[in-house]
């Protein structure tokens, strides 16, 4: 059974038709990419899927489970995190409070306790925060942790959402142009990190990308997105040549 | 440092060097945490004391006892407008709700033999019905952010002054007189210190961080699977509660309470507290109600002036500090030890299972 599942998923805003009938589905372990122009209604699938917005028409799955009306801590906590195309990080907040946040759901205490700091608190405390540090190590950021999360450089930024995405402990995860603002070598850098944290976590991800260079590099299947309809699918050389995806790109009549 | 012993000092490297030792003492006492305890215990028989054997006089004792009212009031705000970064304009009405409960027990229904031993109980009602006032305020905060959660506070405000100035059992317009004195020195100082340390441990708990997380991205807090309106829920009620508990007292001090007293004039007091000591600190919250009402106090013999002084030293705070003086800080001793050194037993623990041997 596939792990995700998007039928007919169709978006207005307002009059304009964002999404128009979406189908995908994901199974356990793919990793797939959402390519398109600016303005094609990739990052409305994003929000589609994680509840930010409740889709017009159609229905989505998660293992069966519908995601269509539900809140998005409600869809976060039944396995599907994200990253965001413009780094939305809690910037006033420590590196490490970034990260126990995104653990919200696994401390297992009632209000009395955190109020009076009894029972389970102290316990449950000490355990999240060293899991949050351990996560922090993994991604070398654990020398941050008392830094507010705005003073990291660009790339332990990005790396920070990635972090704390991963701390909500998803099966699947979305990264929303994981390369915008790279330069090619960090891109490459970011293409193992991707294949790295997918295989040590043992995800599903989705990815919206505008490099082709990383789309094509690691991606195993893709789908085209233009003006919020899917125009094209299929395997990465598939769609290097694909006539529907060039005049998306390059408009009628061009070629590579 | 050399030239030091070489040539004369002169008055400023000399008073460099004092402002360095006052800065190593400051240390020494900031670092030292197990003097906390010492320091609150010392308070509370201080309070017990003082009034018993009339060691200051009655007039500090009650502007002691208002400096403690105002920071249960300003801590109670800053949980709201500090840490989940909402702007509320209308902690006032939670306060007549706290003074009205409270004032409505010891005047009409507990005898006044026995109002000095229900004293405690009284206050934990007008919390409590704050507290339930609360929850109702924040059900439209689920919906609306910024200025139009500062509108639905403010219209809060107004509806909780007409609607006491309509019921003519509670006295409508005339209010309440003839309250009980029964707010005392130790009664106020163990609310205080209430209010401190329970809003100190929601905000460092999963549920504070939550709160803190959606002043700084909602969208991104619900993303990250916080319950939003769960957390937006407590952080009200809690707040409301403290606001209650301080109405409780206010009116067991002022003797006498009536709407007016509850206007939008006394929410932007505690408002410009909260301000002048710095959003979401809690010893910011503790500095800025001290500061204004002391200098409330100082600034009286000026009569009229002192509402012209007062808000211009707010401009020229809000120019050169605009922060306010702890905003976003915290004194050591108000971080739970285990916060404040997380990174430290994380590193030493891993030390210690690096260096044994494996396998």
């Amino acid at each position: 059974m596939a792990l995700l599942r998007a039928d007919h998923v169709t978006h207005y805003f307002g009059g304009l038709c964002a999404v128009s009938d979406f189908n995908l589905e994901l199974e356990q372990g793919e990793l797939v990419g959402i390519i398109g122009p600016n303005g094609a209604g990739k990052t409305t699938i994003f929000n589609l899927i994680t509840g930010v917005y409740k889709a017009t028409e159609g229905s989505i799955q998660l293992n069966g489970q519908e995601l269509v009306g539900k809140k998005p801590n409600a869809i976060t906590q039944l396995g599907i995190a994200r990253t965001f195309q413009n780094i939305r990080l809690f910037k006033d907040l420590t590196v490490l409070d970034n990260v126990r946040i995104a653990y919200y759901n696994w401390l297992e205490y009632s209000t009395w306790e955190s109020l009076f700091h009894i029972g389970r608190y102290r316990a449950q405390e000490e355990l999240y925060t060293n899991k949050a540090l351990d996560l922090l190590e993994y991604f070398k950021l654990d020398m941050f942790a008392d830094d507010l999360a705005k003073n990291l450089p660009y790339g332990s930024q990005r790396r920070l959402e990635i972090a704390r995405a991963l701390a909500t402990g998803p099966k699947l995860l979305l990264l929303d142009e994981p390369a915008a603002g790279m330069n090619p070598r960090e891109i490459e850098q970011l293409m193992e990190f991707i294949l790295w944290i997918r295989k040590e976590f043992g995800l599903t991800i989705l990815l919206i990308e505008h490099q082709m260079r990383l789309v094509m590099g690691i991606c195993e299947r893709l789908k085209v997105l233009d003006f919020g309809a899917t125009i094209a699918e299929g395997l990465p050389a598939e769609i290097r040549a694909h006539p529907k995806v060039l005049e998306a790109y390059l408009g009628e009549g061009g070629d590579q | 440092m050399d030239n030091h012993t070489t040539t004369t000092p002169n008055p400023i490297s000399k008073g460099r060097a004092l402002l360095g030792r006052l800065q190593q003492l400051w240390d020494r006492i900031a670092n030292n945490r197990k003097a906390f305890p010492i320091v609150l215990a010392v308070g509370f028989i201080l309070s017990v004391l003082v009034p018993r054997f009339g060691l200051v006089n009655e007039y500090i004792q009650l502007v002691i006892i208002y400096i403690g009212i105002n920071i249960i009031l300003t801590i109670s705000l800053n949980l709201i407008n500090g840490y989940m970064g909402e702007f509320s304009v209308g902690h006032a009405g939670f306060m007549a709700v706290g003074a009205y409960v409270s004032a409505l027990f010891t005047t009409k229904i507990i005898p006044d033999n026995l109002g000095a031993l229900y004293f405690p109980l009284v206050v934990l009602a007008g919390g409590v019905g704050a507290a339930l006032i609360g929850l109702l305020v924040s059900v439209p905060s689920f919906k609306t952010r910024g200025d139009y959660l500062a509108i639905v506070t403010l219209a809060f405000n107004m509806i909780v002054k007409s609607v006491i100035e309509n019921i003519e059992a509670i006295g409508g317009p005339r209010g309440i007189p003839g309250i009980a004195k029964l707010t005392t020195l130790p009664w106020t100082f163990f609310w205080t210190v209430m209010a401190i340390l329970v809003i100190r441990n929601f905000v460092y708990s999963n549920f504070g961080r939550g709160v803190q997380s959606i002043r700084e991205d909602e969208i991104a807090s619900d993303l990250m699977g916080v319950n939003t309106n769960k957390v937006k829920l407590l952080a009200f009620v809690l707040s409301s509660f403290f606001a209650g508990v301080a109405g409780a007292l206010f009116a067991h001090i002022l003797q006498f309470i009536s709407p007016k007293v509850f206007d939008i004039i006394k929410s932007t007091d505690v408002l410009i507290m909260v301000y002048l000591g710095g959003i979401g600190s809690i010893t910011g919250s503790i500095l800025g109600a001290t500061v204004y009402t002391v200098l409330l106090e100082v600034l009286r013999p000026f009569g009229m002036w002192r509402m012209v002084l007062m808000p211009l030293m707010l401009v020229l705070l809000m120019i050169f500090r605009p922060r306010g003086i702890m905003g976003m800080r915290e004194f050591r001793w108000l971080i739970p030890g285990f916060d404040l050194y997380a990174l430290k037993y994380w590193r030493a623990k891993k030390e210690v299972s690096n260096g044994t041997p494996t396998s």
